[in-house]
């Protein structure tokens, strides 16, 4: 296959003039042959260029990565009506800037504000009312149907959003999720406000994932000012990255044991995710990883005492987990519960390209660590974590796989004493005109930055995403013909992001 | 069920002795700031020049703790000479402006509200929204619930509804699109109520700080009676603040 678009590297500077610049037919011809042929969407966006040119611009996967742009009028053919995985993407695009993509299969917004260019608003909306909630849900008609509206606050201690269930007795049809509370405009903020508050504002795209957004904000401004980070530098980002997945994993088999109402267990994975969240703290003083990664390399070194303890902690840890595991999935009120629960099939997790743990689960076996690795990756062997299964069980067990790999991954790394020059002041003079594109594998699977400079150096755009952005319509679609009181079980077990997700 | 006993044997008995005994956190931990004094004037510019917060006010030599996110670049850069970070974890506050800090900070037990001590005491029900932020703090909240803290056995619980509740409890510089919401669920709270701000989100707008989507400070659309600091403060902090304000 031959296409136009170019080939690059994760993490590799480009000269924007390098990007090709096809005719919008051209580039719309190349996107649908690589995406109906198995690519996959890294980032689809729109910017406005110096000259306030509206253009947009697409990184696809397949083997490689891949980018090319085009010039972007107001009304558009929409790609997703034959190409299912541009839909969320086209709808970002049409939200973010006036743009409508013409016969889109469904066309909503994604986190409810007013575009950036003063265009009249795609979905009539009028953002000077309270815009959230005040939509038509999509309603099943029908004499027996009934709907259940939940949020945006919810029972517990968390993220807000909407879900909207239509339901024949117990029996989801459908589940509509509506997000967009938590948008606090991060993508703008990155490029209004002064450097040294970039790793502030990567840190707090989404807390749970505090290294996975702050490496690929580390690595796009280390490329576009040419700074490698040392190895120990690398080293200590990969620990982390490692003890981020970990704490999330173990509180997701928590939340799923409880969920259950298998209690003992959800108590000691609360319990043990505590600890790891602390083992984030004892590399550098913030339970989430908050404050380690900056561009350059790290501000926090492993020292020797350090190293120690994290190896005592983990060497006791281990087993402790080993045995929580064999309590949850030897319980056949637990099988029972997980198995067969809430299938996303292959197809449709490709069609919606699923990321992650939840792409995994269904079948996708893809991961940024063993395909496009970054830090200290390349030099370890992640194995395929694949699962065929689909169900909530997968999802557990991808989980359980991953938190053993994990714990192996960090042991291997710190045999031996890790060295790295803290990072005082980092550089932020970035080369002009130029674009990078960053991936990396964070617990909830492909986390992805752009990076779009103008001539003067300044940042052009700035695009964040998060894999959620992928998987929301995972949960929804994991929902159709389950009992709605699988709800809870089928959430955690994807256990998506909201602020992630709306920015 | 060999097994469920088993683990019940091994997992033991977890929960911590505070508020009797600090449980220990590890060295690196960022607590409190304490302010060295005798610093001199460009030291504290290039800290306050190099707080990606603008937190250090070079007037006063204070630090706000409303503002910082306890990254630690002003430590880094003056060498712990002029801001060092502490391992105390007890820095939360019932005025903003007492925030504003050179690690001296009012004793929180002593400017309780007495009327809440004598209402919420024995009971505290608390309704948590989640308005804007990145979830870390929502976390650290959560994590309250599990053995070691065990914030139930103080006769303090997070709530479903906002019917039960006696407070609210706010994470999140509440944007745009959650503030109908917040103040929604705060009216459907009983009089009277406590509202306590999690978090330099909610204190200030934190890291969001500018944006146009969000509040900057929870206390300009709501009455503040607690302000717990951090980026996202410490289960303890949390514990700490609660325990001191209502027991």
């Amino acid at each position: 296959m031959t296409t136009a678009f170019l080939e690059i590297l994760n993490g590799e500077k480009l000269s924007r003039e390098k990007i090709p610049h096809l005719s919008f037919h051209n580039f719309q011809e190349n996107a649908l042959d690589i995406v109906k042929n198995g690519g996959k969407i890294v980032q689809y966006f729109g910017f406005q260029d110096e000259d306030s040119a509206m253009k947009l611009m697409a990184v696809l996967r397949t083997d490689k990565l891949l980018v090319a742009c085009c010039d972007a009028k107001d009304v558009y053919p929409s790609l997703s009506k034959t190409c299912e995985p541009f839909h969320m993407f086209e709808r970002e695009i049409a939200e973010q800037f006036g743009i409508r993509p013409e016969d889109h299969p469904w066309l909503k917004m994604v986190r409810y504000h007013a575009n950036y260019r003063n265009k009249p608003d795609v979905f009539g909306n009028d953002y000077k009312e309270d815009i959230p909630g005040n939509y038509e849900y999509y309603k099943v008609e029908g004499d027996e149907i009934h709907e259940v509206a939940v949020g945006p606050v919810h029972a517990g201690v968390i993220e807000p959003g909407h879900f909207r269930f239509n339901c024949i007795g117990e029996r989801v049809l459908h589940l509509e999720i509506q997000l967009g509370y938590q948008h606090r405009a991060v993508e703008n903020l990155f490029y209004t406000v002064q450097a040294k508050r970039l790793p502030i504002l990567a840190e707090n795209i989404a807390g749970d994932t505090t290294i996975g957004h702050s490496l690929c904000m580390a690595q796009a401004v280390e490329a576009l000012t040419s700074v490698t980070p040392d190895k120990g530098a690398q080293i200590i980002r990969t620990i982390a990255l490692e003890l981020e997945r970990l704490a999330n994993h173990i509180g997701d088999l928590g939340a799923l044991s409880g969920d259950v109402a298998f209690l003992p267990p959800a108590n000691y994975f609360g319990r043990l995710r505590g600890d790891f969240l602390n083992l984030s703290l004892l590399l550098c003083g913030n339970r989430f990883g908050k404050g380690l990664v900056r561009p350059g390399g790290v501000c926090f070194s492993l020292d020797d005492d350090i190293r120690a303890t994290l190896g005592e902690r983990l060497k006791e840890l281990k087993p402790q987990m080993g045995h929580v595991f064999e309590l949850l999935f030897s319980a056949s009120t637990v099988r029972a519960r997980f198995e067969y629960c809430g299938i996303v099939s292959t197809d449709d997790a490709e069609k919606l390209g699923l990321v992650g743990p939840a792409g995994r689960a269904s079948g996708i076996g893809y991961d940024v660590r063993r395909e496009f690795s970054t830090e200290y990756y390349g030099k370890i062997d992640i194995p395929e974590n694949k699962k065929t299964s689909c169900d909530v069980y997968a999802r557990a067990r991808i989980r359980y796989d991953e938190i053993l790999q994990s714990i192996n991954i960090i042991q291997s790394l710190i045999k031996k004493p890790v060295q790295t020059q803290c990072v005082n002041d980092s550089n932020y003079n970035l080369s002009a005109s130029s674009f990078v594109v960053t991936l990396n594998e964070a617990w909830r699977g492909e986390v992805s930055h752009v990076m779009l400079t103008d001539k003067e150096g300044k940042i052009l755009r700035y695009k964040v995403k998060d894999p959620s952005f992928h998987n929301w319509m995972g949960l929804a679609m994991s929902l159709r013909d389950t009992g709605i009181s699988d709800f809870p079980l089928n959430n955690k077990s994807f256990n998506l992001s909201y602020c992630g997700f709306d920015l | 069920m060999l097994n469920t006993l088993k683990n019940r044997f091994e997992q033991g008995y977890r929960t911590c002795d505070y508020p009797k005994e600090k449980p220990a956190v590890f060295s690196r931990y960022r607590g409190k700031p304490i302010i060295q004094k005798d610093v001199s004037n460009d030291m504290v510019k290039a800290c306050a020049n190099a707080c990606p917060q603008d937190a250090i006010d070079v007037d006063s030599n204070k630090i706000d703790m409303g503002r910082c996110v306890f990254c630690g670049t002003c430590e880094r850069i003056s060498n712990g000479k002029f801001v060092r970070f502490s391992g105390d974890f007890e820095i939360s506050t019932f005025r903003k402006e007492h925030l504003l800090t050179d690690g001296d900070l009012p004793a929180l037990a002593e400017h309780s509200k007495q009327h809440f001590k004598k209402l919420f005491g024995r009971s505290l029900q608390l309704r948590q929204v989640s308005a804007g932020g990145c979830n870390a703090c929502e976390a650290d909240l959560n994590v309250l619930a599990t053995p070691f803290f065990d914030l139930a056995r103080f006769g303090i619980n997070f709530v479903a509804s906002p019917r039960h509740a006696d407070g609210i409890v706010v994470t999140g510089p509440v944007s745009r699109n959650m503030k109908t919401a917040l103040l929604k669920t705060y009216d459907a709270i009983a009089d009277p109520k406590v509202v306590i701000a999690v978090g330099s989100c909610a204190i200030t707008g934190g890291p969001f700080l500018g944006s146009p989507e969000i509040t900057q400070g929870l206390d300009t659309i709501l009455p503040v009676d607690l302000f717990i600091p951090g980026c996202p403060p410490h289960p303890l902090t949390n514990l700490h603040a609660l325990l001191t304000f209502f027991k």
